[in-house]
């Protein structure tokens, strides 16, 4: 029995001649939520799906539970306990709530000889289970077509959650989402980590990650930057590391640039209007001396 | 929001949601995918009911002419549905269906097989070829619409080769007089319910001939197989676990792959069972018309999958209606013979197939988009 649900040591993942990871170092607790933060193309993506079980690592050592694992396939990461919501969530949204939640699980009752889809009772345990995570699902035989971004979101982090998994994995999970959305997306987070679940959560977005994390890594072009307790660094720190210092100075220009104007709009619309009166002002100077040589000349 | 709830909450029935209206039982009823082909059935049926009323199509040996076309229909369009709604087409269909009737007709007259073994010989070797078909396009990951057409072409020219390699000719006849009292054959080729026919034909409920037979002497087997596969299929494709993976498959089949759902599987096995739907189609044909031909099944992949579609199968995949289907074999079946009976000029046949199809399959969406409000 280790500390950590899962560890990654020292692993790398190598795609023909390109690096995506070198010697990641990351542990996950139960109960956790482990934020994985990095810019586009930092190899976030391909972490987890090593994690997933997409691929194998090429170097290093995946401890599942203490134990060292090698998953074959990603069937196999999830009969483990690893469950993955991809971005594209894996649903069918010609599908029914009922039958995309027990997609390839399906529940069978005995019907004389045969086996069949116990569509009763899928519907009672579908609602129920999505009511559990806060998700008021409207009619679970209507196709998921119908749901908001958000809420399938739910559904398919519920979905993973009721079959048992220990470590839930977030692919951007509010990349395409608005703000109410997210903080939905964010609040089940929260109740599968008070489940005891551990939650890895894969963002570029630093203020969706902070409020919910508990725990950080960084990753930036393929390598880790460390991984820290949230009590041990700020947000506007993870943004530094995560941007990189140079950029973060010119973004930090900008917008020095542009609260400045804001600055001068809000002293009142003084400003305005002083500039108004000036323009006016000079306007009729102009003018008036216009008029003032006509006359002279005539 | 609900809040962190006990196991009472699955025991209690949510609030209603305020922004879902009560929808009645039969405005449910309505959006289900079969009710487009529902309506048209009915439209067609007026529409011949009216124009062809005493012609003779709603006698008993009408009735059962436009019945036994709708049955041959039938039987390869829910092949064709299930495997649309798996997101795949076989094009091979018709094709199978000449292949198959050879591997019945050849055996039994030039090999000197029994007629069940020659039929249990054609749907192995359609099976079989509907595995590779199936294989090839699950493997390679090419669009079955291509590796189909490819075997509509190869299994024709077998169907042609073969049969002047063996028997010179391409219309194999004779299996009638090899077929009497074999079991098998009777499954396919029979008819049942001789006995109550009969007594219809006694009672003046049907017309007779001068010697008393009746005209309908029973119902032939095609029917009932259309019946049985009917519900069968419908009953798998909604009921069963196998069914929900053909929905994912179609659907989404990378999703379905990432949860579990052996995708592959699901596909090959449909490939088997058009197949396996095309032999049925081809030993009925070959027991009822006693002979198999090399031209047999021609253009019939096309039909069945107008019948699906018309069924309110998308093209797509992920959606679709065995029921549907076999009333799209109905519109078509009768919509076909039905020319015949309203005595217009057969020069103009296919024109005026065309032409109820299109209006058929136009009055399905019409009441589809209407019912479910656009989709």
């Amino acid at each position: 029995m280790s500390e950590y649900i899962l560890e990654l040591n020292k692993v790398s993942r190598y795609f023909g001649s390109v690096i995506a990871l070198q010697d990641i170092d990351m542990k996950v607790k139960l109960g956790e939520v482990h934020c994985l933060l990095g810019d586009n193309g930092a190899g976030k993506s391909t972490l987890i799906k090593t994690l997933a079980g997409v691929h194998k690592p090429s170097e290093g050592d995946f401890l599942f539970d203490g134990k060292k694992v090698e998953f074959g396939s990603p069937k196999d990461a999830l009969d483990a306990g690893i469950a993955t919501v991809y971005q594209d969530l894996a649903l069918v949204p010609l599908m029914s709530v009922t039958r995309n939640f027990f997609m390839g699980r399906e529940l069978t009752k005995k019907w004389g000889p045969f086996n069949i889809f116990d569509t009763k009772r899928a519907n009672e345990i579908a609602r129920a289970g999505l009511a559990e995570m806060g998700i008021d699902v409207r009619d679970p035989e209507h196709p998921i077509g119908t749901m908001s971004g958000g809420e399938r979101q739910c559904l398919a982090i519920a979905r993973a959650i009721h079959f048992g998994a220990k470590v839930l994995i977030l692919d951007e999970p509010t990349a395409a989402l608005g703000v109410k959305q997210s903080a939905n997306v964010l609040k089940v987070v929260a109740r599968a980590r008070a489940r005891g679940l551990a939650v890895i959560l894969i963002t570029h977005n630093v203020h969706h990650a902070y409020p919910i994390a508990d725990r950080f890594t960084l990753l930036n072009r393929g390598k880790s930057l460390g991984s820290w307790l949230k009590s041990e660094v700020s947000r506007e720190e993870i943004l530094e590391m995560m941007a990189g210092g140079q950029e973060l100075d010119d973004l930090q220009a900008e917008l020095e640039e542009f609260s400045r104007a804001d600055h001068a709009a809000a002293e009142g619309t003084t400003s305005e209007l002083e500039a108004a009166a000036a323009a006016e002002h000079s306007m009729a100077q102009a003018i008036g001396q216009e008029a003032d040589r006509v006359h002279a000349h005539q | 929001m609900s809040t962190m709830t006990t196991a009472a909450a699955p025991e209690a029935k949510p609030a209603s949601d305020e922004r879902v209206r009560q929808v009645s039982f039969f405005r449910n009823l309505l959006n289900r995918p079969e009710l487009g082909s529902i309506s048209g059935a009915i439209l067609v049926f007026l529409f011949f009911g009216i124009v062809a009323a005493d012609s003779g199509m709603f006698n008993a040996d009408g009735i059962m002419n436009w019945t036994t076309v709708s049955a041959q229909l039938g039987i390869i369009a829910i092949g064709a549905c299930l495997l649309m709604i798996a997101g795949e087409f076989d094009l091979s269909i018709g094709s199978m269906i000449g292949f198959a009737g050879m591997m019945i007709a050849i055996p039994a007259l030039y090999w000197g097989w029994p007629v069940w073994l020659s039929i249990m010989f054609a749907f192995t070797g359609a099976m079989a070829i509907g595995f590779l078909n199936g294989y090839i396009v699950v493997k390679t990951g090419l669009p079955s619409f291509i590796v189909s057409l490819a075997f509509l072409f190869i299994l024709r020219g077998l169907t042609i080769a073969l049969s002047i390699l063996f028997t010179n000719k391409t219309i194999v006849s004779g299996v009638a007089e090899v077929a009497e009292g074999d079991i098998l054959a009777a499954a396919f080729g029979g008819e049942i319910g001789t006995g109550l026919f009969q007594w219809f034909g006694q009672v003046g409920l049907i017309d007779t001939y001068p010697d008393g037979d009746p005209i309908v002497s029973g119902i032939p087997m095609v029917v009932i197989w259309w019946g049985l596969l009917t519900l069968i299929c419908s009953f798998v494709l909604l009921r069963t676990k196998f069914g929900n993976w053909i929905f994912a498959a179609g659907g989404d089949a990378k999703a379905a792959n990432n949860v579990g759902v052996p995708t592959d599987r699901v596909k090959i096995m449909l490939f088997m069972f058009t197949a396996f739907c095309a032999t049925v189609f081809a030993a009925c044909q070959v027991l009822e018309f006693g002979s198999a031909a090399a031209d047999r099944g021609l253009l019939k992949e096309f039909e069945a999958i107008i019948a699906a579609v018309i069924g309110g199968a998308l093209l797509t995949g992920g959606y679709g209606s065995v029921v549907g289907a076999c009333f799209g074999a109905l519109i078509f079946g009768v919509v076909q013979m039905g020319i015949f009976f309203t005595g217009i000029d057969s020069d103009w046949f296919r024109v005026f197939l065309g032409v109820m199809l299109l209006i058929a399959v136009l009055f399905n969406n019409f009441i589809r988009k209407k019912v479910t409000g656009a989709r």
